[in-house]
């Protein structure tokens, strides 16, 4: 923990965070770019929930659709990591300390294991039942829970910019 | 840049009654723009994966009728979710927007995307089996996939820099 705190101090303390902050454009830019990554991120993965949960593509294979817009969505994730990364060491303490952004950061964390759990358990034997319009139960709640926790992350995040003034 | 008319209106707006809720109650703000950025997302990614469909870079197996008639049309309801969430955000906030170039900036690309999206949905449909074929109609087709991709993304970043730049 202590090595953590170090590391966020030294990247906090850095040129690059001191720019970020600094510079009128940076900031906003960064937060544009990052914006636009988690709509995608969203966007994209609703459309694997809403095939879990039987309500679009369902005339599609559940790993064709994985398969077809998975890729975009980890795409995305990246430069949403990447971008947040750049945010985040710009005010690091300030976010550390603020409820929203540790509850954004543990909901993306659910997410992950929400996927984890679904991929190596529940879609075992995907291929068994991959092309049924109702799936079993177990898929059917990885979509609804990964809807609800990305959902939860955008509301989050939006609620970080009412809560620390960084500007 | 603006007349005095709509800074006049801005302060008719402020002084309503419905504006006055919205600014005074804390969450409703903050609750409108999760609600506005999260239909952005839907509207976003649909005409992106739409996009990038036409570019053949993600789903490749499935025909792009199939693609546009999955995506296209979820992006006109959500659009009236974000013209209601976006207009009682001016009521609550007028002079943010209203009194703002980027808004106009924003509301401009709109059209544009709108427009877009009204065409490409209407030529895909009229004749949905040389989208992957006619040499022509591939090149007409990335180059607009293009300009969608290009102007959408030019709408989320106006979006986010309208907090920026908003009249003191």
């Amino acid at each position: 923990m202590h090595l953590l705190y170090a590391l966020i101090s030294y990247f906090e303390d850095s040129a690059l965070a001191d720019n970020i902050r600094e510079n009128d454009l940076l900031f906003p830019l960064v937060e544009s770019v990052h914006v636009l990554s988690i709509c995608l991120v969203v966007g994209s993965i609703l459309v694997v929930d809403l095939r879990l949960l039987g309500l679009a593509s369902i005339n599609r294979p559940v790993s064709r659709v994985t398969n077809g817009i998975l890729p975009l969505t980890w795409s995305a994730f990246a430069v949403a990591v990447a971008s947040g990364s750049l945010l985040f060491i710009s005010n690091a303490t300030k976010y550390l300390e603020n409820g929203y952004f540790v509850a954004k950061i543990l909901l993306i964390c659910a997410a992950g294991l929400n996927m984890v759990v679904f991929h190596f358990i529940s879609a075992r034997d995907l291929p068994k039942w991959e092309k049924e319009k109702t799936l079993p139960f177990s898929a059917r709640l990885a979509g609804g829970l990964s809807i609800l926790l990305w959902v939860s992350v955008v509301t989050c995040g939006r609620w970080i910019g009412f809560t620390m003034q960084v500007h | 840049m603006f007349d005095l008319g709509l800074s006049e209106f801005s302060k008719w707006l402020a002084a309503t009654e419905v504006s006055h809720v919205i600014q005074t109650t804390t969450w409703i703000i903050p609750t409108l723009q999760t609600i506005h950025i999260l239909s952005v997302a839907a509207v976003f990614s649909a005409a992106i994966l739409v996009d990038l469909r036409i570019w053949r870079l993600i789903e490749r197996d499935e025909p792009l009728p199939e693609m546009a008639r999955r995506f296209l049309p979820t992006i006109w309801p959500v659009l009236v979710i974000l013209l209601v969430t976006g207009s009682l955000l001016i009521i609550g906030e007028p002079r943010r927007s209203l009194l703002n170039s980027t808004f106009y900036l924003k509301m401009a690309l709109l059209v544009v995307a709108i427009l877009l999206t009204i065409g490409l949905q209407r030529s895909i449909s009229s004749s949905p089996n040389s989208w992957d074929r006619d040499r022509w109609r591939r090149i007409v087709g990335r180059f607009a996939a293009t300009v969608s991709i290009l102007v959408w993304c030019g709408i989320l970043f106006a979006g986010r820099w309208i907090a920026y730049t908003q009249a003191g």
